[in-house]
């Protein structure tokens, strides 16, 4: 198929996916024809995955695997918990072979028991054909020794979240784009009485924009040898940014978890935050008069681009992983693959505005980035995103540093002035050599 | 065995006896000391999740005695046991002595002291989340409305306000327990000490000094022992409230452990940091209970 005629395939069947239930019939014949597979007879599926953020996405997602069930005969009970608790879940599976057949989760998971994961390198080649190929992010997360161990889902975009009466009020016109310009901003914002706020706590999500930070003045964790080398000038050129930075935030961002951001900029409290697009979609859904107000107030932006020249956005990266303990290799296959086809993908991403970026290039077109004019920032976030463990190899080191908060607690000793940017950046290095041996 | 053999030595008091204990022995064995000893054993080894470790002897002790975070976490958790516990104690022996007093409605008010220590405590670390919340405080609410401050108080995004934060929380739940075990231990006090020592001439306070203390000391020691226990592996609280932020002020050995072996994944790691509380517990212990077991002290003596 050609490029051309599949964009107008894609095209035509998103609009019909939009409207009716018509659209899934003409993909699933062409999609026999290159995907074979005979799931197990009387298998039953059980799938973990982590709770929804936005409520479109459980209603979508329960929907597509109530008919799952009626055309493949095949039973799937979901279970739902907390994001963070879905990691343990899925290493405990791993380590003693048994629980749920597929379970969704989070960043890199899958490599740190490759091992016990089913290869689903034909799976994710259809897919990847089908679709238009996968985003660079997801082979690094998913692709080991040139196995797929996972099936990519996407990412949790993440972008700046602001209020355009505010930024206006701040003399600024839009968003900027650089760092020099964004510091700005956030001086004028706070000048004018409207704080902006990041969080500074130990926030598993939202830690996410000290991440960006750093990558974005060219500092790094790990270099592509795994070694340290969190303490260089570029990362004193983010900590000084970050301590120049800290006055302008609202006061108490050192304590700030993951719901605390979302609270405070609904709440009229902050007028720019980095959030995924769970903000804008509750005060869209909200039935309060004045949270409908905001809604049509709040903007979104990416991140500013820094010295690297190039986006340095991280975000929340979903896989889909098939245990090697299933009894149904073939029935999880293939309700991965009917989960990932357009006809379930396409909606789904509807339902919940986009909160999960797709990973496969094909879903650019999806009308959800354009129907809305604030979804489109959130458009590229697998595309532009960076890795875990960046600019290294992924594994249990780099799973290791993040969950230890490494580079957040750098970032806030600096911006909060308890510690220097030097000493800060020394104690991440000596924090992060504990587990990246030297 | 013939029936006439079996029915011997079941008459067998130490055979009978050692038989009724194999189903309590077995669920001990099975759910603590397994548990238990296999935590232990994980800290000498380098398990991570999803591979097995090979034992690696001290190593991880000696690299977690290396990492200032760790370090941190050790003095966090001292300090919030010292202060929580010290103050616990007072709080609860006053609230005990009130108690004891003639009270109107006194079951009510003795079930309503109960309160904190019922509710569960991941259910009261969420009420305190909002007490202390940055931008929703109902206390810096109040402040500001009465005028008090202009500025809303970061109870948690402090170094220092967030330790005595999480302490003042982990006293509200825990002073309950100590109240009223004490005030267990005050009923059991005959009323005739206190009607010998005032005719005495003894006043209130050398009462309670020669009289109340001493004579609660069996059960301070094992009521304060608990506490104790409690707080140094207090969890919840910490990871509801702040996860160990900010700067990792608040985070605790237990809370560090789980930070490193769950969601870190150094199972190993994690495993070490926890098995390094057991001497710390143990002596807490020892000194409760030979610190304040003195029988020469308790019979109003001196100890030699």
């Amino acid at each position: 198929m050609s490029a051309n005629r599949r964009r107008e395939v894609l095209k035509a069947s998103a609009t019909l996916a939009t409207g009716a239930v018509v659209g899934p019939l003409i993909w699933v014949k062409q999609a026999a024809a290159q995907w074979r597979s005979e799931p197990e007879k009387g298998a039953k599926l059980r799938v973990l995955r982590w709770k929804r953020f936005v409520q479109g996405d459980e209603d979508q997602y329960m929907a597509n695997v109530k008919k799952f069930t009626e055309m493949f005969g095949i039973e799937v009970r979901v279970d739902h918990e907390g994001w963070e608790d879905v990691r343990p879940k899925a290493a405990v599976a791993a380590n003693t072979g048994a629980g749920p057949d597929i379970i969704l989760s989070t960043n890199d998971d899958a490599d740190l028991y490759p091992d016990k994961l089913v290869d689903v390198t034909d799976l994710c080649d259809y897919l990847g054909q089908k679709y238009g190929g996968w985003y660079p992010v997801c082979g690094q997360y998913l692709k080991h020794k040139g196995h797929w161990i996972g099936v990519p889902l996407g990412c949790a975009g993440n972008a700046i979240v602001y209020r355009e009466s505010h930024v206006r009020a701040a003399g600024f016109s839009g968003f900027p784009k650089d760092l020099a310009g964004f510091m700005k901003l956030m001086k004028a914002l706070k000048e004018h009485g409207t704080p902006p706020g990041f969080a500074l706590g130990h926030a598993s999500g939202d830690q996410a924009w000290s991440h960006w930070l750093v990558w974005a003045h060219g500092g790094k964790l790990v270099n592509e040898k795994n070694q340290v080398v969190i303490d260089s000038p570029e990362t004193l050129k983010a900590l000084e940014f970050a301590r120049d930075l800290y006055p302008t935030f609202v006061p108490g961002t050192l304590s700030w978890l993951d719901p605390s951001n979302n609270k405070a900029f609904l709440d009229g409290q902050i007028s720019a935050t980095a959030n995924g697009i769970s903000i804008y979609y509750a005060a869209k859904n909200s039935t309060d008069p004045r949270l409908k107000e905001m809604a049509a107030d709040i903007q979104h932006a990416n991140f500013p681009v820094g010295p690297v020249g190039r986006p340095t956005e991280f975000n929340i990266f979903f896989n889909q992983m098939i245990y090697k303990h299933t009894k149904y290799p073939n029935a999880s296959k293939e309700f991965l693959r009917f989960m990932m086809e357009e006809e379930q993908f396409s909606p789904w991403m509807q339902a919940s505005i986009g909160y999960v970026c797709h990973p496969l290039k094909a879903y650019e077109a999806n009308p959800i980035w354009t129907v809305d004019p604030k979804h489109t920032p959130y458009r590229d976030a697998t595309k532009v995103m960076l890795p875990v463990g960046y600019a290294g190899e992924m594994g249990s080191a780099s799973a290791a540093c993040i969950a230890d908060f490494i580079i957040l607690d750098m970032v806030a000793e600096a911006a909060s002035g308890s510690k220097t940017p030097k000493e800060a950046a020394e104690r991440a290095r000596k924090r992060a050599e504990r587990y990246y041996k030297v | 065995m013939s029936a006439g053999a079996l029915r011997r030595a079941l008459d067998n008091r130490h055979l009978l006896g050692a038989l009724f204990l194999i189903p309590a022995a077995a669920f001990l064995l099975l759910f603590l000391t397994y548990p238990l000893g296999l935590g232990v054993y994980l800290g000498f080894t380098d398990a991570k999740i999803g591979r097995a470790g090979a034992w690696i002897g001290l190593e991880n002790f000696i690299s977690i005695w290396d990492d200032e975070i760790v370090r941190l976490a050790l003095f966090n958790t001292f300090f919030y046991t010292l202060v929580a516990s010290v103050i616990k104690f007072a709080l609860g022996l006053w609230l005990a002595l009130l108690l004891n007093q003639r009270l109107p409605l006194k079951s009510v008010v003795r079930a309503v002291v109960l309160l904190p220590f019922i509710v569960p405590t991941a259910l009261s670390a969420i009420a305190f989340w909002w007490i202390y919340d940055s931008q929703f405080s109902i206390v810096s609410w109040a402040l500001m409305k009465l005028g008090v401050i202009d500025q809303y108080i970061e109870f948690l995004g402090e170094p220092w306000h967030a330790r005595l934060a999480t302490i003042a929380a982990n006293i509200w739940r825990g002073v309950p327990f100590v109240a009223i075990c004490l005030l267990a231990g005050l009923q059991t006090i005959s009323p005739s000490y206190y009607e010998a020592a005032s005719l005495d001439g003894a006043s209130g306070w050398q009462q309670l000094r020669h009289v109340t203390l001493p004579l609660l000391a069996p059960i301070t020691a094992v009521v304060m022992t608990f506490s104790v226990l409690f707080t140094f592996t207090d969890f919840q609280l910490i990871y509801v409230l702040t996860r160990g932020g900010p700067l990792n002020a608040t985070h605790l050995m237990a809370t560090l452990s789980f930070q490193r072996a769950i969601p870190g994944g150094y199972l190993g790691e994690g495993a070490a940091i926890a098995t390094a509380m057991v001497p710390f517990l143990l002596g807490a212990i020892m000194f409760s209970y030979f610190g304040l077991q003195r029988r020469a002290w308790q019979q109003g003596g001196v100890d030699r």
